[in-house]
């Protein structure tokens, strides 16, 4: 049975680099993806374009790129990303600009566009999750973007390209796309595309599968994290994943790395909606096979719903922030002192706040006052933050806690602010026909 | 005893959706978490945080169980005040569990 190796280069858009490139020179790879687009990401990415129409697209592209196409060239590996964005076409010619001024010759490179359905999404109101209307929202709508399928990238497979540069992509579809491609499965055999995406899912965290984001010392330790290996997808023509890394890197691929990365971001695992498929998870098996490989089996699919998820970004609010330390013997009982003066000042000088935080970092900042009744600590940080309605109004709340330097408690240092605007997103349903996907190929 | 001594986890996040894993060391320890690590449970103990409805899923093949926690969040993690927004942390505390000894310990 044919078997493709599949390679998961990037976790988001900030992941590190080495990895990506000792995938693909001692990996063995046909395929390398990064999955570089997180919830919020389309939307600033979305913005940024209609600041520069040439931007909007990945910002760490160009590094990623030049660190990896000339590997990519002379091994004859394909690339799937979604660091499109906001902006794949220019992205694409980004990319090709690349390759000519590495001198590599003959790549083809494919924009995957259409996932922008901010037009379609206005028209028919959508509903958001959270209640409410899209043009509720009026003109603090930043963007609309649906999540497509693998669809597009298999036809951009099969049209020769070497390197597939998508917009919102589900993240599992750009790995689904090259198994469509290779093992020409059909978009209505629901079996093979709930296990393609299973194993998309499995891979699209890059190092959270291979032993990033599991280490617990003494507990679950994990070796050499600092050199941890990317891993690698074995699939073969019936969906059949076996999970392993390069030789030598960092990190384990365990049956407990999987099975935590299996349920990541998985509510129901009997329906996790796809663009293409409902995928399900629940009868999935693990089994260690050798050293870092591990097999996984029983994944399904049931037919999909023809809606797609859709991202609306929307400008929300303004949050300014303050922190600052204490430390020794009453370290807690000043920074509590300090809470105290920051939330009487923010009351006599007006700042109007629709919702605040006042945390004791180290005491109480990560969940709650219940779990804080233990051993005093050495030192903690005050963090004061409030929603406002303008950036001036945000700027006040951390100048609050900076003016503790002089006039708070005893013993105040390092004191931080931040005021920014925030750009939300909240998820709504658009008809899969609202989103027309369209390839733009480049020549290299 | 802890939750920590029988079982690992891993928080995820979507909106205003926190899910936390609950994946056992041992197969044989299985039965004793869905006995014990309850949706009840698992509400009371965040009920600082968890503001809707908490729902567990039962995975007997990976001898886990995935919990469902809705509004837990601060509002949606791209508008969160909080420090971590993610909710990424969740899963320790719930590893901070308290179980009662099993009668076969050890």
């Amino acid at each position: 049975m044919r078997t493709i190796r599949i390679g998961s280069g990037a976790g988001y858009s900030g992941d590190r680099i080495e990895p990506a490139i000792e995938l693909a020179e001692k990996g063995g790879i046909d395929y390398l993806v990064f999955e570089c687009l997180g919830e919020r990401t389309i939307a600033l990415a979305q913005q940024a374009r209609m600041k520069d129409p040439r931007g909007g697209y990945d910002p760490l592209l160009a590094a990623r790129m030049r660190a990896v196409l000339p590997i990519c060239h002379a091994k004859k590996i394909r690339i799937v990303t979604n660091m499109g964005a906001a902006n794949p076409v220019a992205a694409a010619e980004a990319t090709r600009d690349i390759a000519r001024a590495l001198g590599l010759k003959g790549f083809r490179i494919a924009a995957v566009t259409g996932d922008d359905v901010l037009a379609a999404a206005k028209e028919a109101d959508v509903t958001l999750e959270d209640g409410g209307t899209i043009n509720a929202l009026g003109n603090r709508v930043v963007s609309a973007n649906a999540y497509i399928g693998a669809k597009p990238i298999a036809d951009a497979l099969a049209g020769g390209a070497d390197i597939v540069i998508t917009g919102r992509a589900a993240d599992p579809a750009l790995f689904l796309g090259p198994f469509v491609h290779e093992f020409g499965w059909a978009m209505d055999d629901w079996n093979a595309l709930g296990r393609g995406t299973l194993a998309g899912h499995l891979l699209e965290c890059a190092g959270q599968v291979t032993g990033g984001y599991f280490a617990d010392p003494g507990i679950k330790d994990m070796p050499d994290l600092a050199r941890l290996g990317f891993p690698i997808g074995e699939v073969s023509e019936d969906g059949e994943l076996v999970v392993t890394k390069v030789e030598g890197s960092g990190g384990c691929v365990t049956p407990a790395t999987v099975k935590e990365q299996l349920l990541y971001e998985i509510h129901d695992p009997t329906k996790y909606f796809q663009p293409d498929v409902i995928a399900d998870f629940s009868e999935v098996r693990v089994e260690e096979i050798g050293r870092d490989r591990v097999r996984v089996t029983g994944g399904r699919g049931a037919a999909k719903t023809g809606l797609l998820k859709t991202s609306v970004g929307y400008v929300d609010s303004f949050v300014g922030e303050g922190q600052i330390s204490y430390a020794g013997p009453g370290a807690v009982a000043r920074g509590k002192l300090a809470l105290d003066i920051v939330r009487e000042r923010l009351a006599l000088t007006g700042v109007a706040m629709s919702e605040s935080r006042f945390d004791l970092i180290g005491v109480n900042a990560l969940h709650g006052d219940e779990r804080a009744r233990r051993a005093e600590p050495y030192e903690v940080r005050v963090r004061v933050v409030g929603r406002t309605d303008s950036l001036a109004e945000a700027t006040r709340i951390g100048n609050e806690v900076e003016t503790l330097y002089t006039n708070g408690p005893a013993g105040g240092g390092g004191a931080w602010k931040s005021a920014r605007e925030i750009v939300a997103v909240a998820s709504a349903l658009v008809l899969e026909s609202a989103a027309q996907a369209k390839l733009t190929v480049l020549e290299a | 005893m802890k939750l920590r001594a029988l079982a690992h986890s891993r928080t995820g996040d979507k909106g205003n959706i926190s899910n936390i894993s609950v994946i056992a060391y041992r197969d044989e320890d299985y039965p004793f978490l869905c006995e014990h690590v309850t949706a009840a449970r698992v509400k009371e103990h965040f009920r600082e945080i968890v503001t809707g409805d908490v729902t567990r899923y039962e995975l007997p093949a990976i001898s886990a169980l995935n919990f469902v926690l809705k509004g837990t969040l601060g509002g949606g993690v791209t508008r969160s005040l909080a420090l971590d927004a993610h909710g990424k942390g969740l899963s320790s505390a719930l590893l901070d569990l308290d179980l009662r000894e099993r009668a076969d310990a050890g």
